[in-house]
């Protein structure tokens, strides 16, 4: 399919999501349909860096929060609406992530990890410390009841979540396909031959950084107008940081779908053990979830179809053969 | 005499206290073939990092196709026509040998400006390359699938997917057998032939005397001899340097 092609159809099956979704019978459709939208956002961001270039890292939760402390901050300065929030929250943490990825001139693998680990706990404690957005007592958000054409806040919360999603994963789908994507691949396979290909692997890895944590400034952003009182324990949990790995992990990390996948899996089942069980469970979940898919399929929902499908075609190939050996074999016509 | 290719002049690199290169000069004529030899431990593979921009040299000056290209980075020398082949083969493990040999192409052939390959071109591109060293059936395949000698030969494919005007072979045949040894000599011998400089890095001097036609001999991040093949063989610094007095 053709970028184009797929931006449009990416963005009508948004759109007839949305219609569906207004079918909904009580506003906790949207609430918890908000959360998974999230993680699809942050599964997707955290994939081009961590899927496609090799990075991981562990610090989601620091540009996610990055992303709603800015809209804290200029709450209280001036009243923006929240498309621009939204904007604004991804270039502050798309800044950090383009410092982050400086980092990645002198830390590779567990060392860069670690490295995005405290850089996570030093945003926390700067945060913490800033009593302009609230400090350690948090900060809390007035929002609007009603908004014109959607009604209740929520469902306009939704819709800008559902839109960011839209386009985080066309972002995701145009990189793989591109000559960038391709770099990316070459950055995670072996960076030292990337750069004896030609490939500019630092300009490559600081584009992945800063898309990747624009991406989760987005999607942090909007969280205060979500949650209304927002404090540094939980804008900054490890929970955030702990799925958005988990989810791409379990989806499969090669392709946007895996991601996607995996978002709408883990989150949905994590909105359901809440209202069912207890939101306690929710890591417990996870953690399960992952033990079991790093042994029965350690590349992913994505990876475990593909090797099936490539297992039912070898065994029709096989058939076929068989078919073929039981024929008589055609004898020469005389001439 | 043309002006030449590569010229390395003064060249010096430490890690710390320790002299890995110490005022090497070399120079390279277009379409030259010289080998590099040397005990281990003697700078070789430092030197080749210091060519190709994967170690910054810390003193002198590495001049390339006319440019002083001491401060560019590795990706940068490649554009300009310098390409390398590793010791340890590093292939891109995730992706079809094709697509290995796509990378180069896309990210110096398709970045130099001018003319671009279209996607068609490319895979035409990668086909012949892949013919070229007698890979073209795996063309679809994963690295992962192939023998040490396939493996090697992939790695000079892809470097020279890039165009180099000047192609580093850094132990291209090291754990080969005899036969795979001929193997990619041929290989290397056609790749000159189409003009490209060739710098041979080995262990194995059947190779390194039947293909040099000048020998460089480095010991100790020095260079004591540069020559012609037989006579350097004879020299008596170089004797003593292998065998000992």
């Amino acid at each position: 399919m053709r970028p184009l092609t797929f931006w449009l159809v990416a963005i009508a099956v948004g759109a007839a999501f949305f219609g569906l979704s207004l079918l909904a019978p009580n506003q906790y459709y949207f609430q918890a349909g908000y959360v998974v939208l999230q993680y699809i956002v942050l599964a997707t961001a955290w994939n081009i860096l961590g899927g496609y270039t090799g990075y991981v890292n562990f610090g989601v939760a620091a540009f996610f929060a990055l992303g709603a402390y800015s809209t804290v901050a200029l709450y209280k300065l001036l009243p923006l609406p929240l498309p621009l929030l939204v904007l604004i929250g991804g270039v502050v943490s798309g800044v950090v992530g383009l410092g982050m990825g400086y980092l990645t001139l002198r830390l590779r693998g567990a060392f860069f990890s670690i490295a995005t680990l405290a850089l996570a706990v030093v945003m926390e404690t700067l945060i913490t410390n800033w009593d302009y957005v609230g400090g350690s007592r948090g900060a809390y958000i007035l929002r609007p009841a009603q908004v014109p054409l959607l009604g209740n806040y929520i469902v306009y919360l939704f819709l800008v979540m559902l839109a960011l999603a839209v386009i985080a994963i066309g972002i995701a789908r145009s990189i793989e396909r591109s000559r960038l994507g391709f770099g990316f691949a070459a950055i995670r396979d072996d960076e030292q031959a990337a750069e004896a290909a030609g490939v500019p692997t630092l300009r490559l890895k600081l584009v992945a950084t800063t898309l990747s944590g624009a991406l989760m400034g987005m999607a942090g952003a909007p969280l205060p107008y979500y949650v209304t009182y927002l404090d540094p324990a939980s804008g900054f949990n490890l929970a955030y940081a702990v799925n958005s790995i988990a989810m791409p992990l379990i989806g499969g990390t090669t392709s946007w779908v895996g991601p996607l996948i995996g978002a709408i899996f883990l989150g949905t089942v994590q909105q359901l053990a809440t209202v069912t069980i207890s939101s306690a469970l929710n890591l417990l979940i996870v953690g399960l979830l992952l033990v079991g898919f790093v042994v029965i399929a350690p590349n992913g929902i994505v990876g475990l179809v593909a090797s099936l499908r490539a297992a039912m075609r070898a065994r029709g190939v096989h058939r076929q053969w068989k078919r073929a050996s039981r024929e008589p074999l055609p004898r020469e016509s005389p001439r | 005499m043309t002006a030449a290719l590569l010229e390395v002049a003064d060249l010096g690199k430490h890690f710390g206290g320790f002299t890995a290169l110490d005022t090497v000069n070399l120079s390279i004529a277009p379409g030259e073939r010289v080998g590099l030899i040397g005990p281990n431990g003697s700078g070789k593979s430092t030197l080749v990092n210091c060519l190709c921009g994967t170690l910054r040299n810390d003193s002198g000056s590495v001049r390339f196709d006319g440019r002083v290209v001491d401060r560019l980075a590795a990706h940068q020398r490649t554009r300009l026509g310098m390409a390398r082949s590793f010791q340890l083969p590093k292939p891109f493990g995730s992706l079809s040998l094709a697509d290995n040999i796509r990378m180069p192409l896309l990210y110096t052939v398709n970045a130099r400006g001018g003319e671009t390959l279209s996607p068609a071109a490319l895979d035409a591109r990668c086909r012949d390359l892949l013919q070229l060293v007698g890979l073209a059936d795996k063309a679809a395949r994963l690295p992962r699938d192939l023998t040490q000698v396939e493996m090697r030969k992939l790695e000079l494919a892809r470097a020279v997917a890039a165009e180099p005007k000047l192609l580093i072979a850094d132990e291209a045949m090291a754990g080969l057998s005899h036969s795979e040894v001929d193997d990619i000599l041929a290989l290397l011998g056609m790749l000159n032939q189409r003009g490209i400089a060739i710098i041979l890095i080995e262990h194995i001097m059947r190779a390194v005397m039947s293909f040099s036609q000048r020998l460089v001999v480095l010991v100790a991040g020095r260079k004591i001899a540069d020559g012609l093949p037989q006579e350097v063989t004879r020299n008596p610094d170089v004797v003593k340097a292998y065998i000992g007095e």
